[in-house]
C-alpha cells in the first residue's frame, strides 16, 4: 500500500518541479530573447502577413507579417518584467503594511479599514483609474498594479502576523525589554516567509493576467510596447481568419500563470507543514 | 439573553464600520479624480463654459475654498443623488449609470449562477474524495481556470459558438427594444466566460470549506449515529460549509459589477465597466468619478448585507 | 454467567505515516459482560481512543489504518458478528442503534445548525423508522431521561444555548435514543467541571442499571474508575499491561505501571491508613515515541523495578490469578512477596 502513495506524492512534487522548469525556460527565453528568437519582432513583411505556423515561422505571422514566435519571446520580456516588479513591489509594501497592522494593535483597525476600502474596488477598475492618472507607461502600469495588490498582501501578512504573535508570546518578550524592531525583524518576519513566498507567486500570476487585460483594453502600456496583451488587442479582429495570432499569446499567458500558481501551491504545501512543526 | 438593546447595538456598530469604509472610499475616489483631471471646472462643465457658469460652479462647489471643504461640497451633492454631468454624454452621470445597470447586473447574476452550479458540486466531490484522482483533476482544472485571461477565453468562445456554430450573437446586447429573452440569449456567452473562469475560485473555496467542516467533531458524531455517508456530507457537513461559500458568491456578484470590464468589451455589452473604460479614454471625469464611487459603494453595501444575513440566519449569533 | 456482550481478541491498529509505521494499538484483548462497565485506562498516546474508534469503525479514511484482530459483538437478536469485518451497511445499522458512542468534547460534538431535538430525532427516525412527530416525542423522553430540566423547551434550542454539562447530557440522550446494548464513552467527563463530572457519572450508572447496557469507559482518571467500573484494563504504549476486576486491581496492583498510577493519587496513601506523603508521586520519564519503541518492555525505561531481562523482549500477557492478567516478567515474583 505504500508504493502508490509514495508515487502519488512524488508525482505531485514532480508537477511542481515541472512548473518550476517551465518558468525557468520561459525566463531564460525572455532574458536571452535576441539569441533565442533571432527574427526581429518588429520586422514587418506585409507580403507574409497572416501566414500559419510553418518551418520558417514557428508560430505563424501576425497581421503585419511579424514573426509570432519572435514577438512572443520578446513580449515575454515586457510581460514578465511588469509582473515581476509588481509582485516584488506589492509584496514588500504589503508586508510592511501587514506587519505594522498585525503588530501594533492601535494601528490595526484604521489600517485595515483603508485596506477594506481599497479592496471594495474591482481590481481592473482601480488599475484603469490609476493608469489614467499616472499616464500610460511601463513603470506606471507597475505602480498602479502595486497599489492594487498591496492591500491583498497586507491582509494575508496581517493574519499571519497575528498568529505568529500569539505563538511567540510576544508580550512576554516585550516585557523583557527587547526592542520592537528586533522582535519584528528576527522573530516574526522569518516565520512569515512561507506565506510571503506564496503571495509572490500568486501576485506574479495575477499581474500577468491584469497587465494583459489592461493592454487588451488599450489602457495599459502604450500599444507600441509588445506585451502579450497588446498583441492580442492588435490582432483581435483577425481572429476568425488567422486564429493563431490570438491563440499563441493567450497560451503563453496561460502557461506562465498556471506554472506560477502550481509553484505557489506547491511551495505552500511544502513549507506549511514544516512551519507548523517548528512553531 | 435576548432583548432589543443588544440587537441595535450590534447593528449600530456594523453600520458605523460600513460608513467609515464608505467615507474612505469617497476620499479615495475624490483624490483619484482630482489627481487625474487637474482642473475641476472643466470636469464639471466641459470646455464650453461661459464666465457666468464658471463663477456659479466655483461658488456651488466651493472651488475657491481649500480641498477638504471641496470634498465636503462634493459629498453633499453625492448624498443628494447628484453625481455630476457627463461631459461626453451630456447626461447626468446617474442616468448614464442607470441605463447600463441592467446588462451588467444580469450578466453578474448569470455568471455567478453558472460558477456556483459548476463550482459547488465539483468542490464537494473534490473534498469528499480528497487526494484521489478526481480531486487532483478538479483542483488542476480549477488552477487552469484561474490562469486563463478572460478576453482570450471570450474570443475563443466567440469563434467557436458564435462565428462557427452561430448559436449566439457575436456581440451586443440585442437590438433596441428587444424582448428580455433575446437579451438573456445575448448574455449567455459572456456569462459562460465569466462563469467558467470564476468557477475555478468556487471549486477551490468549496473544497477548502468542506474539508474544514468534514474534520469537525460533529461530523464524526453524525457518522457515529449510523447515518449514510451521503447524509453526513450533504446534510450535516454542507449546511455548515455553505455559509462562507455563499459569502464568496455574493461578493463575486458585487465585484463583477464594474469588474467585468474586459468581458463587456470583448462582447460589446453596454455595461458599467465598459462605460468606465470609454470614460477614461475620453477624459470624461464626472463619469469616472461617479462610476467608481457607485461600484465601490455597491460592494460595501453587499458586504454589509451579507453580514446582516448571517446575523439573521445563523443560530449561533446571540442577539 | 451469560456470554460477554463484546469480546475483543488481539486488536491491532497501525497507521502508515511519512516517518514510518505507527502502531497505536497492539494485541489488545478484553471482554465486557452484559450490564457491566469495563474501564480502559491509560495516559495520552496509550491507544485507548484509537481502540474505541477502531471498534466503531470511525477512523478517518485518510488515516489509512491497518486493523487486525477480532471484535465479537452479540446483537440484540442474539447474533454474533465481528465488528471489524462487517460490511459497511450492516455496521451502519448497528452504529447509533445497538452500539453507541459519546465523545470527549461536548462543546464541538453537536451540529451547530440543527436543534437538539432534531439531532436526537434523526437517530430515532433512521433506526426505528418513526415519523417526525413521534421521533421528537421520543427525543423529549430522552432529554427527560438524562435529567435535563424543561425538556420540551430544550428540544427546540440549539447546542450553543446549552452549557457544557448540558451538551454532554444531550450526547448521552443521543446515544441512548435507540436503546443501545453497548455504550462506548470516550473520556466523557474530562472536559467538564468537577461537580458536573460527578453528576454525569452518576447518571450513566443509573442508566446502566435501568437498561442493562454494557459500558466501555475510556479514561485516564483512576479516581473515576474506582467508583464506576467493574473491570479495569490498563493500557500502556498500545498494549494491555494489566487487566483485573476493579477491587483487586486497586488493592494489589501487579504491574509496576499500575502501581505507579495508583501512587499518583494523592489520597490513596491516606485512605490506606498510612501517613500522607510529603511529595506528590510522579512516574519518572515519558512515554517513548511510537515510532521507536524500546526493544523490550515498553515501560522498562521508566520502571524502578526493571531487571536486565526486561529490555530483551516484550513480556507476554500472563494470567496471574482468577480473572487477572499482567504483562510483566517480574509479576510472579511480585505476587509472591505481596503474599
Amino acid at each position: 500500500m505504500r508504493l502508490p502513495r509514495l508515487l502519488r506524492q512524488l508525482m505531485h512534487r514532480r508537477i511542481v518541479m515541472l512548473s518550476a522548469l517551465v518558468l525557468i525556460v520561459i525566463a531564460v527565453l525572455a532574458l536571452g530573447a535576441p539569441w533565442f528568437a533571432s527574427a526581429d519582432p518588429n520586422d514587418t513583411a506585409v507580403l507574409d502577413r497572416l501566414k500559419g505556423p510553418s518551418a520558417e515561422h514557428l508560430l505563424g505571422t501576425d497581421e503585419l507579417g511579424r514573426d509570432m514566435y519572435s514577438r512572443i519571446v520578446h513580449g515575454a520580456r515586457y510581460s514578465l518584467t511588469i509582473a515581476a516588479l509588481t509582485a516584488l513591489g506589492s509584496v514588500i509594501a504589503g508586508t510592511v503594511l501587514g506587519l505594522v497592522a498585525g503588530f501594533f494593535r492601535r494601528l490595526d483597525a484604521p489600517l485595515m479599514r483603508v485596506v477594506d476600502a481599497m479592496m471594495s474596488f474591482p481590481d481592473i477598475l482601480l488599475a484603469i483609474a490609476l493608469v489614467a492618472i499616472l499616464g500610460p507607461s511601463l513603470l506606471n502600469v507597475v505602480l498602479a498594479l502595486v497599489l492594487v495588490y498591496t492591500p491583498r498582501v497586507a491582509r494575508v501578512v496581517r493574519a499571519s502576523t497575528l498568529v505568529v504573535r500569539e505563538l511567540l508570546f510576544v508580550e512576554a518578550v516585550r516585557a523583557l525589554g527587547v526592542r520592537t524592531s528586533r522582535i519584528l525583524w528576527r522573530h516574526i518576519l522569518p516565520n512569515l516567509l512561507s506565506p510571503i513566498l506564496v503571495q509572490v507567486s500568486f501576485i506574479f500570476a495575477y499581474a500577468i493576467l491584469a497587465e494583459a487585460g489592461l493592454s487588451f483594453l488599450g489602457v495599459g502600456v502604450p500599444p507600441e510596447i509588445p506585451t502579450w496583451g497588446t498583441m492580442v488587442a492588435g490582432s483581435q479582429q483577425y481572429a476568425d481568419k488567422a486564429f493563431w495570432v490570438v491563440l499563441f499569446p493567450g497560451l503563453a499567458i496561460i502557461f506562465t500563470a498556471l506554472s506560477l500558481q502550481i509553484l505557489g501551491d506547491g511551495v505552500r504545501d511544502l513549507l506549511d507543514p514544516k512551519l507548523k512543526k517548528t512553531l | 439573553m435576548s432583548g432589543p438593546t443588544p440587537v441595535y447595538r450590534y447593528l449600530a456598530s456594523r453600520i458605523a464600520g460600513m460608513l467609515v469604509v464608505l467615507a474612505i472610499v469617497a476620499v479615495i475616489v475624490f483624490v483619484l479624480t482630482r489627481a487625474a483631471s487637474g482642473d475641476p471646472v472643466s470636469v464639471l462643465l466641459g470646455d464650453q463654459a461661459t464666465a457666468d457658469d464658471i463663477a456659479r460652479v466655483k461658488k456651488d462647489y466651493g472651488l475657491d475654498k481649500p480641498l477638504p471643504v471641496q470634498f465636503g461640497y462634493w459629498l453633499r451633492e453625492v448624498v443628494q443623488g447628484n453625481l455630476g454631468q457627463s461631459i461626453f454624454l451630456q447626461r447626468p452621470v446617474t442616468q448614464a449609470l442607470w441605463e447600463r445597470a441592467e446588462p451588467t447586473t444580469l450578466l453578474a447574476l448569470m455568471a455567478v449562477a453558472i460558477a456556483a452550479v459548476i463550482g459547488i458540486p465539483c468542490g464537494i466531490v473534490s473534498a469528499v474524495f480528497r487526494g484521489r484522482w478526481v480531486d487532483q483533476l478538479f483542483t488542476g482544472v480549477a488552477m487552469l481556470g484561474a490562469s486563463i485571461p478572460s478576453f482570450w477565453f471570450g474570443i475563443v468562445l466567440i469563434q467557436l459558438f458564435a462565428v462557427s456554430l452561430g448559436w449566439f450573437p457575436v456581440s451586443g446586447y440585442g437590438a433596441p427594444g428587444a424582448p428580455i429573452t433575446e437579451r438573456l440569449h445575448a448574455l449567455m456567452l459572456p456569462a459562460a466566460v465569466l462563469g467558467v473562469l470564476n468557477s475555478a475560485l468556487i471549486i477551490r473555496f468549496t473544497r477548502a470549506s468542506m474539508l474544514d467542516v468534514l474534520g469537525e467533531d460533529y461530523v464524526r458524531t453524525a457518522r457515529s449515529k449510523g447515518l449514510p455517508e451521503s447524509s453526513v456530507v450533504l446534510k450535516h457537513a454542507l449546511r455548515n460549509a455553505l455559509v462562507p461559500i455563499v459569502t464568496v458568491l455574493g461578493l463575486t456578484v458585487a465585484l463583477m459589477i464594474g469588474g467585468a470590464v474586459v468581458t463587456e468589451t470583448v462582447f460589446g455589452l453596454p455595461g458599467i465597466g465598459n462605460l468606465v473604460v470609454s470614460a477614461v479614454l475620453r477624459r470624461d471625469y464626472p463619469v469616472i468619478q461617479g462610476a467608481l464611487l457607485v461600484v465601490a459603494a455597491i460592494y460595501v453595501l453587499i458586504n454589509f448585507s451579507i453580514d446582516l444575513l448571517y446575523v439573521a440566519v445563523d443560530p449561533r449569533v446571540k442577539l | 454467567m451469560s456470554a460477554p456482550r463484546l469480546t475483543v481478541t488481539s486488536l491491532s491498529t497501525c497507521f502508515p505515516t511519512e516517518d514510518g509505521l505507527v502502531r497505536s494499538v497492539a494485541d489488545v484483548s478484553f471482554s465486557i459482560a452484559p450490564g457491566k462497565t469495563t474501564a480502559l485506562v491509560g495516559e495520552s498516546g496509550s491507544g485507548k481512543s484509537v481502540t474505541s474508534l477502531t471498534l466503531m469503525r470511525l477512523l478517518p479514511k485518510t488515516a489509512r489504518a491497518q486493523v487486525e484482530g477480532q471484535a465479537r459483538f452479540v446483537t440484540r437478536a442474539g447474533r454474533e458478528v465481528d465488528l471489524l469485518t462487517l460490511p459497511d451497511a450492516q455496521m451502519r445499522r448497528l452504529r447509533g442503534n445497538e452500539l453507541a458512542m459519546i465523545f470527549q468534547e461536548p462543546m464541538t460534538s453537536l451540529n451547530p445548525v440543527f436543534t437538539v431535538g432534531e439531532q436526537i430525532a434523526e437517530s430515532v427516525r433512521l433506526h426505528k423508522g418513526l415519523g417526525r412527530a413521534a421521533a421528537l416525542a421520543h427525543a423529549k423522553r430522552m432529554l427527560d431521561l438524562v435529567e435535563i430540566p424543561a425538556a420540551a423547551q430544550r428540544l427546540h434550542e440549539y447546542p450553543h444555548q446549552l452549557s457544557g454539562g448540558m451538551r454532554q447530557r444531550v450526547m448521552i440522550a443521543l446515544a441512548m435514543a435507540c436503546d443501545p446494548t453497548l455504550l462506548i464513552a470516550d473520556e466523557p467527563t474530562t472536559a467538564l467541571d468537577v461537580t458536573i463530572q460527578a453528576q454525569i457519572l452518576v447518571l450513566m450508572r443509573r442508566l446502566q442499571a435501568e437498561t442493562g447496557m454494557s459500558i466501555l469507559f475510556i479514561t485516564h482518571n483512576l479516581g473515576v474508575v474506582a467508583h464506576h467500573a467493574d473491570d479495569v484494563v490498563v493500557l500502556y504504549a498500545g498494549r494491555v499491561v494489566e487487566a483485573a476486576p476493579v477491587r483487586p486491581l486497586f488493592a494489589t496492583p501487579a504491574h509496576p505501571y499500575t502501581q505507579g498510577l495508583l501512587a499518583c493519587l494523592p489520597g490513596k496513601a491516606h485512605a490506606a491508613g498510612q501517613p500522607r506523603p510529603k511529595r506528590l508521586f510522579a512516574i519518572r520519564g515519558q512515554v517513548s515515541s511510537p515510532l521507536s519503541p524500546p526493544p523490550g518492555c515498553a515501560f522498562e525505561p521508566r520502571c524502578d523495578q526493571a531487571i536486565p531481562a526486561c529490555s530483551q523482549a516484550v513480556p507476554p500477557l500472563v494470567v496471574t490469578d482468577d480473572l487477572r492478567q499482567a504483562r510483566c516478567i517480574r509479576v510472579p515474583s511480585v505476587e509472591r512477596t505481596a503474599a
